[in-house]
């Protein structure tokens, strides 16, 4: 991004797009161990997403099936990438740098963890788009939850 | 009309947004405020205000006979028979809500509510409620492909079991004007009243309720150069006569003992709490501006809008329109193609350019459009030729921006 990156460059960076043409791991997984719907009441974005974990607690397999702008999709891709392999408290974590990112977190922003996902730091310039890229990481946060929950 | 002149009563217009000459595009959602009803607010709170119907002095006699003639300006405006046949309430929805609410109090069990499937969630969700509490069951008029209602089978659909039929009469997301004279005659012939949402038709076009003959009118000041938090509901006085109140509190009442009360007479029944009397008067002096332009030339300019907006937008690649021809509403929902409507969204405000994206609060009528949302350009008196140019640059840019990513 230089002096005169145009805002909606800094918002669509190459990465997202991408993402949002060429989606990773969208699809459904019917052995999933939690399946969590989400929509943005404000604007109709869906997500359902499908986590799987293995014996000794990462995550195993992770997909999504939803529609929704560039940016909530692309989020959704590029997480699914990223959270495979990591255990629970470790995706946790990484949720949480993400949301502190988009609230305009610069240190969090710096997280190597986060990798890729550092393109989607320009949506927390665009405060009514939030929304769109956190949708995803609020289903993982709860599909966790589902999967440590006793009744399931 | 003149709507270069008439933009220059508007001083919120005369701004630039990231950089570019705003272009307000989006009306149908909240109209932009003349400085005719910003200074009647002023004035009303500068000299006049005061509580209303109780105090016995001079500024509470002034605000008191400030909101009553607001009232009769109303009713004048849509021709009501008298002035008590006019509620203030907050908007549109509050409207419905009471009419829900009170009217929807006599439902039993087996009644329909006969609606359309291309009601705003705010003349949906009130008869979810009232059906849900009294187990009367929601029917629906249906649609043509072209977002016009099919009304061939009205006499079927209204049944003996029909106790209300509720509908828009201008669709905030396609346009369609609905074709509520006729619905209303096909209602009474089966002693059924109609309920119409006119959010979007009274600021829009000439609305006669005697006219139409219908029995509820639900409006949004907001929506008609007027501010925020105030609205109305037109009654039939003997269904309102009928009616139990929606809010309980001051102002409602007639005597009141520690067991029970009795309520005063119409429309006070209605309108229990203080009033917002300066948003009756800015109401006022919105109603003011818009008989000074007419409401016929009102509703000439936005067809003329409409018709030259679908010329220019059918001229773009990759663009789907809906709706029906016109003669239609100021309003024109669309998608391009590959493009969500968000990300237009921001890039059309990248530009200056203020639409609306989503479902409209009407996610029944977009899952049947068979899209997840939609844009929605809308338009109003100040809107200009000019400014639906620049909706299809914007429109452009966001295609080059989409297809080619980012260079550099």
């Amino acid at each position: 991004m230089g002096s005169d990156a145009n805002p909606l460059e800094a918002l669509y960076r190459e990465v997202i797009l991408q993402h949002y043409q060429h989606p990773r791991n969208k699809g459904r997984m019917e052995d999933a161990a939690a399946t969590i719907r989400l929509t943005n009441p404000s604007c109709g974005d869906r997500i359902e997403l499908f986590l799987k974990t293995s014996p000794d607690g990462r995550v195993e397999g992770i997909t999504y099936e939803g529609q929704g702008c560039s940016i909530s999709q692309a989020s959704a891709s590029m997480m699914t990438e990223r959270i495979r392999g990591l255990s629970l408290d470790e995706a946790l974590e990484l949720a949480e740098r993400f949301h502190q990112m988009l609230r305009g977190d610069a240190e969090a922003a710096k997280d190597e963890r986060l990798g890729d996902l550092v393109a989607l730091q320009g949506v927390s310039k665009f405060p009514v788009r939030v929304k769109c890229a956190a949708l995803a990481w609020e289903a993982l946060e709860r599909s966790i939850e589902q999967v440590r929950s006793p009744q399931s | 009309m003149d709507a270069r002149a008439v933009r220059r009563h508007f001083p919120i217009l005369n701004q630039e947004v990231n950089g570019r000459p705003l272009v307000y595009l989006d009306s149908a959602a909240t109209s932009q405020k003349p400085l005719a009803v910003i200074e009647a607010v002023d004035r009303y709170y500068r000299e006049q205000n005061a509580n209303v119907h109780r105090g016995l002095h001079t500024l509470s006699e002034r605000a008191t006979q400030a909101l009553e003639e607001a009232r009769a300006k109303v009713a004048r405006f849509i021709n009501a028979r008298e002035p008590a046949e006019i509620i203030f309430v907050r908007n549109a929805t509050e409207a419905i809500n009471l009419v829900a609410y009170s009217y929807g109090a006599r439902l039993r069990e087996g009644d329909e509510i006969l609606l359309t499937p291309m009601e705003h969630h705010s003349n949906l969700i009130p008869w979810q409620l009232a059906a849900r509490r009294s187990g009367a069951r929601l029917r629906y008029i249906p649609m043509n492909p072209d977002g016009t209602l099919d009304v061939t089978d009205l006499d079927r659909l209204i049944t003996p079991k029909t106790r209300l039929v509720a509908l828009t009469h201008v669709s905030n997301v396609l346009g369609t004007i609905n074709p509520v004279a006729e619905i209303v005659q096909a209602a009474h012939r089966e002693g059924v009243p109609v309920l119409v949402d006119g959010a979007q038709s009274v600021p829009h076009m000439p609305v006669d309720v005697q006219a139409l003959d219908c029995d509820f009118l639900a409006v949004s000041g907001h929506k008609m150069l007027a501010p925020m938090g105030i609205g109305f509901l037109y009654g039939k006085r003997e269904l309102l006569e009928g009616m139990e109140p929606f809010l309980a509190g001051g102002e409602m009442i007639a005597e009141v003992d520690l067991e029970r009360a009795t309520w005063a007479e119409l429309p006070h029944k209605f309108e229990a709490g203080t009033p917002d009397v300066a948003g009756a008067v800015g109401l006022a002096a919105a109603i003011d501006f818009l008989n000074d332009l007419g409401m016929e030339a009102v509703f000439q300019h936005e067809q003329e809008l409409v018709r030259y907006a679908l010329n220019v937008l059918r001229e773009v690649d990759g663009v789907t329109i809906y709706g029906p021809e016109p003669p239609r509403g100021g309003v024109i929902a669309f998608n391009v193609e590959g493009i969500h409507p968000h990300d237009l969204s921001t890039v059309l405000d990248q530009e200056g350019i203020a639409i609306r994206v989503g479902h409209h609060c009407a996610q029944p009528l977009t899952e049947a459009l068979g899209v997840p949302a939609t844009a929605r350009a809308s338009f109003y008196v100040y809107t200009l030729p000019e400014e639906i140019d620049a909706l299809a640059r914007g429109i452009e840019r966001a295609k080059e921006f989409f297809a080619h990513g980012i260079r550099r």
